[in-house]
């Protein structure tokens, strides 16, 4: 019981191969376009590299890229076959690597999907990755002399000015971390001996921010000390004030702007793309069996009969799972025939053992 | 007698108008690409434009536009001759058309050059006004609750913090405007009231820039006020310290940024330019072209060798009968004269 069986006339089989090459070079042009997309989002995380801990997130660009490139080779390959497939001599090379071909379509569709799930599950780990790496930004903010870290300081001030945030959850993790260096303070001064003793660590904290945190649509000019206390500005109710700084903690602002680019390219363009790539491998699939079997026919200009699997889902299933079982067999050793083999084996090695050692003694 | 007379066999015709007709194809694109470079020219004059005074630079991102298109329409009507030029019975009807072709092509292209050219001559003209219009956003930065300029904080912020600029000329620019609305100032505190008694005018000015001078390369935390006193800040020098505000001015930096623009896009319309010479060098060709044709019309073989040439009377003759519809037009000539000679002709 044949799946989806069609009748092909030599005018349809010449119409299925034209249309099918055609998609091929459109989805070689997607396959092109993902690739592309996968570096774009690639270059966006490289970027930010400083305040993320680990790469994880990384694997979504990576596999993108990859997914692309097979893709654009995959579809290659399908275009050549078309090219072929009309003439009676040519086609039959294909016939093997047309295996290989659709299993690497079924895979690459997989895969795309893969990568759509994958982008929304790994938002918590990119989470994780950006609180530990901006905790450290901001810890090192001020060691400007220290080699390794000495860029800390513009990376962070940069990326609180790009992405219009201030601190780890918001402005007020700044208050917790010294973020003025020592060689600028002057340890004469009674309000610096204050503030530190008042410290266990002996830390100089201030409820203070940097001035990357400042919102320049705020209609006054920034305040940026003396933030909690309300009497040391004129006419500032620290509870109040909204527009002074940015509101928003940056690891809130990186996460959103990542998953905005990671849902706004993923769920629309692969899915057009898997759709392509699906139809491609299906029209694949009836132009082999329909020019096959005009090649075996005695006319091979006449109709002929295409169809997607040559028994139901059922017997094809258990089919293939024989075979690859099979395979998997060839190279397993069968217990009951090797081991009289093995044990015969082991009697001439034997025999062979107790020869050798006779001429040495 | 006529000027630059060349044999044409007939496969020297097809060539001849292949070439020009894949010719005028690349000019058409070019023309696209002309149009497209002065819409970004206006499209980034037009993001900055509340810190100009006047938008006399805007001429250089119009012409280019008109240039682009205009070309982009010749080009394509070129290439439509071309099509019929080897059709002995389409080419006729071309006739009238290509005179005004010529003429317009080369008018076109002259303005092309035109525009590069003046996109470096008006840089004196982008300077000036930017300086008005900075000045002025600097003096009404404090006039966040006026109707109108409401949005001059906010602009020269995210200006001076994209361009990485401070002030004008330099951050001193600063110094000389109240840039504290009087909203923020405590009348009562003492400190407030001899800054104001201090200044003839009466306006509260600080050695002090906005946050949006400060430079994030700088290694120590920015300071922004009490600027020029050394005492004030610990370790600090006022005149050997440079990273910690921007040093350079605004309008140098926006300056800069349009004349880079400038030539670049300049260097792409320059290779335009060419292209387009070039074009109509080899229309002049058709010109051959075309009476070469006149001679096969009324012929019954039509791929003879036939002659071709460049102008029919001389070029003091052909700039007169080019001229004339012009001047007649302008009405500078006198209608009389012609009327005169009319009666004659007949």
């Amino acid at each position: 019981m044949t799946l989806l069986k069609m009748k092909f006339n030599q005018q349809r089989r010449v119409r299925l191969a034209q249309g099918l090459w055609l998609m091929s070079w459109l989805a070689v042009t997607g396959g092109a376009f993902i690739f592309c997309l996968g570096v774009y989002l690639k270059t966006e995380l490289l970027r930010r590299d400083e305040v993320m801990e680990n790469a994880e997130i990384h694997v979504v660009p990576n596999i993108l890229m990859m997914v692309g490139l097979a893709s654009m080779g995959t579809n290659w390959v399908a275009s050549r076959v078309c090219q072929d497939s009309l003439d009676v001599s040519r086609f039959p090379r294909w016939k093997v690597p047309l295996l290989a071909w659709f299993a690497m379509a079924a895979l690459l569709c997989c895969l795309l999907l893969t990568v759509v799930v994958l982008s929304y599950a790994l938002q918590g780990s990119l989470e994780d990755s950006l609180k530990v790496g901006l905790r450290n930004g901001i810890r090192f903010y001020k060691d400007t002399d220290v080699p390794g870290r000495c860029f800390q300081k513009e990376t962070i001030d940069r990326l609180q000015m790009e992405f219009r945030c201030c601190g780890n959850n918001n402005f007020k993790d700044w208050f917790e971390v010294q973020w003025v260096s020592s060689r600028y303070l002057d340890f004469t001064s009674q309000e610096v001996k204050d503030r530190i003793r008042s410290n266990v660590d002996g830390r100089y904290l201030l409820d203070g921010v940097p001035f990357s945190c400042c919102n320049p649509a705020s209609p006054r000019p920034c305040l940026q000390n003396h933030l909690t206390d309300s009497r040391a500005h004129y006419n500032y109710e620290y509870q109040s004030e909204e527009l002074n700084l940015y509101s928003r903690g940056c690891r809130q602002a990186l996460t959103d702007y990542y998953m905005g680019l990671m849902n706004s390219t993923g769920p629309g363009v692969l899915s057009l793309f898997s759709c392509v790539q699906m139809s491609v491998l299906l029209s694949m699939r009836y132009l082999q069996t329909a020019v096959e079997a005009a090649i075996a026919s005695e006319n091979p200009e006449g109709e002929s009969e295409g169809y997607l699997l040559d028994k139901g889902v059922k017997e094809t299933y258990q089919d293939v799972r024989a075979k690859v079982l099979g395979l998997l067999k060839f190279g397993q050793v069968d217990p009951s025939e090797d081991a009289s083999g093995a044990a015969e084996g082991a009697k001439t090695a034997d025999t062979e053992k107790a020869a050798t050692p006779t001429p040495a003694s | 007698m006529a000027v630059m007379k060349m044999k044409f066999p007939f496969q020297k015709r097809v060539k001849l108008a292949q070439g020009l007709w894949l010719l005028s194809w690349c000019a058409t694109v070019a023309g696209a690409t002309t149009f497209t470079l002065g819409c970004l020219l206006k499209t980034e004059l037009h993001r900055r434009a509340e810190v100009m005074d006047n938008t006399d630079i805007h001429i250089v991102p119009n012409t280019l536009m008109i240039v682009g298109l205009a070309s982009l329409g010749i080009n394509y009507f070129a290439s439509k001759i071309c099509q019929d030029a080897l059709d002995a019975g389409r080419f006729p009807r071309w006739k009238n058309f290509l005179k005004p072709y010529f003429a317009i092509s080369c008018f076109f292209t002259v303005l092309m050059l035109l525009t590069v050219i003046m996109s470096y001559a008006m840089t004196g003209s982008l300077e000036s006004s930017l300086k008005v219009g900075l000045r002025n956003g600097i003096r009404f930065y404090k006039d966040t609750d006026t109707p109108g300029r409401c949005f001059q904080k906010q602009n020269i912020d995210r200006l001076q913090m994209e361009f990485q600029c401070c002030g004008n000329n330099d951050f001193r620019d600063w110094f000389e405007v109240q840039w504290i609305s009087n909203r923020y100032l405590d009348f009562s505190s003492k400190e407030v009231k001899d800054r104001i008694k201090s200044n003839v005018d009466g306006r509260f000015l600080v050695d002090g820039v906005p946050f949006s001078c400060c430079n994030p390369s700088s290694p120590r935390p920015c300071i922004q006020y009490q600027l020029t006193n050394n005492s004030a800040h610990y370790n600090y020098d006022y005149q050997t310290e440079e990273l910690n505000i921007y040093l350079r001015g605004c309008r140098e930096a926006l300056v800069n940024y349009y004349m880079g623009l400038m030539n670049t896009i300049g260097a792409g319309v320059l290779s335009v330019f060419l292209l387009q010479v070039h074009t109509v060098l080899t229309a002049i060709h058709l010109r051959f072209l075309q009476t070469a044709m006149e001679a096969v019309a009324g012929n019954e073989n039509t791929e003879i060798e036939t002659e071709g040439y460049l102008l029919e009377k001389g070029v003091k003759e052909t700039i007169m009968e080019y001229l004339d519809p012009v001047l007649k037009f302008l009405l500078l000539k006198n209608q009389v004269q012609e009327g005169e000679t009319a009666p004659v002709t007949a």
